[in-house]
């Protein structure tokens, strides 16, 4: 097997360590402490935050207007049309530079 | 002091017939599918291109399914750069999965053994996004559910990396169809929908700088880790245990 294979099963195997670790560690405790509830509590907002921050600082203004653009339907609008919209508004933009 | 300790969280009851919790889950697994699909394409399309067999290509999506660490595990390939740390590298890519493991054991602690392996395996961002928002709306989060959003999201990008490896690059120009800016998109909906939370904005605006500051000091991928650890902090220090206690 090429050394391409090795990597993908290596990588796959610490992938799934990553995805199961977490739990392993904290299901050692019987009881989950109120301060770790609420630290539980903050890690889709604080994790998926840092997928957004660094490309919207480092983005182009038409990769900023898109990004708030799509932010404001999201108040009242299903997941799937704010994408769409988003991605919409960034083809249109980007058609003119 | 706040010494009183939660109880772990009773098992849900089931509520609807398993077909229908399937394609309820199903529903929600869609759009995900059509959100990732330029970067499934996109990334069968590469991997080719710096020197992978399709077959190669599939198995990488199907074994890592991770978007972010599988493109930087074939763009560090085609650069001679030593196996450890292109496997490194995808380790570091999806360290964050560490937390969403650790917060969503609450949520599928009682699935059966097999079928927790089988859901970790499948923790994705957008699976983990679901999965909190469904046990926050107070219904069942059962394993046909969780099945359920992970089909679609699984086979199609599985599929992608062979269409993408076989026909290499339909995305001419990825610039001007703006795939720069279409997962930080996706992104920022999973992140409002998470706006009702107790502290969210303080959350995110701690997230956001000390992220900004870590991509532009110490670098990618460090700096997911880093900022969701300030976000968490700041959870922590701003939270009202009390109050908590109090809501549930």
């Amino acid at each position: 097997m090429s050394s391409i294979f090795w990597i993908i099963i290596a990588g796959a195997v610490l992938t799934f360590l990553t995805r199961i670790g977490g739990h392993l560690v904290l299901s050692r405790f019987e009881r989950i402490h109120p301060r770790v509830e609420v630290a539980l509590n903050a890690v889709p907002a604080a994790v998926l935050t840092t997928l957004v921050a660094p490309a919207a600082a480092t983005a182009d203004w038409r990769g900023l207007l898109a990004l708030a653009f799509a932010g404001l339907i999201s108040l009242r609008f299903n997941a799937l049309t704010m994408f769409l919209a988003g991605a919409a508004m960034i083809i249109l933009l980007r058609q003119f530079s | 002091m706040d010494e009183q300790i939660y109880q772990r969280e009773s098992i849900p009851v089931d509520s609807g017939t398993s077909r229908s919790q399937f394609w309820e889950g199903f529903g929600k697994g869609l759009p995900i599918m059509v959100a990732s699909a330029p970067f499934g394409l996109l990334f069968g399309a590469l991997a080719v291109d710096n020197g992978f067999t399709v077959f190669e290509a599939v198995l990488m999506s199907a074994a890592i399914f991770g978007g972010a660490s599988q493109m930087v595990g074939i763009e560090l390939f085609g650069q001679h750069i030593p196996a450890w740390l292109i496997v490194f590298s995808i380790f570091a890519v999806n360290f964050r999965h560490v937390l969403y493991s650790a917060a969503v054991g609450r949520r599928i602690g009682h699935f059966k053994p097999l079928q927790s392996l089988l859901s970790y395996f499948l923790l994705t961002d957008p699976q983990y996004a679901e999965t909190e928002k469904r046990a926050e709306s107070g219904r069942a989060v059962t394993f046909i559910w969780y099945l359920g959003v992970a089909t679609p999201i699984y086979v199609m990008w599985v599929t992608e990396a062979w269409i993408g490896g076989l026909f290499g690059n339909l995305i001419s120009d990825p610039h001007a169809l703006g795939i720069d800016m279409l997962l930080p998109i996706y992104f920022l909906g999973l992140v409002m929908g998470f706006r009702k939370r107790d502290n969210w904005a303080a959350i995110v605006i701690a997230s956001a700088i000390v992220s900004i500051i870590a991509y532009k000091t110490i670098g990618s991928p460090w700096h997911v880790s880093i900022g969701a650890l300030a976000g968490i902090i700041v959870a922590v220090i701003v939270a009202k245990p009390e109050k908590a206690r109090e809501k549930r």
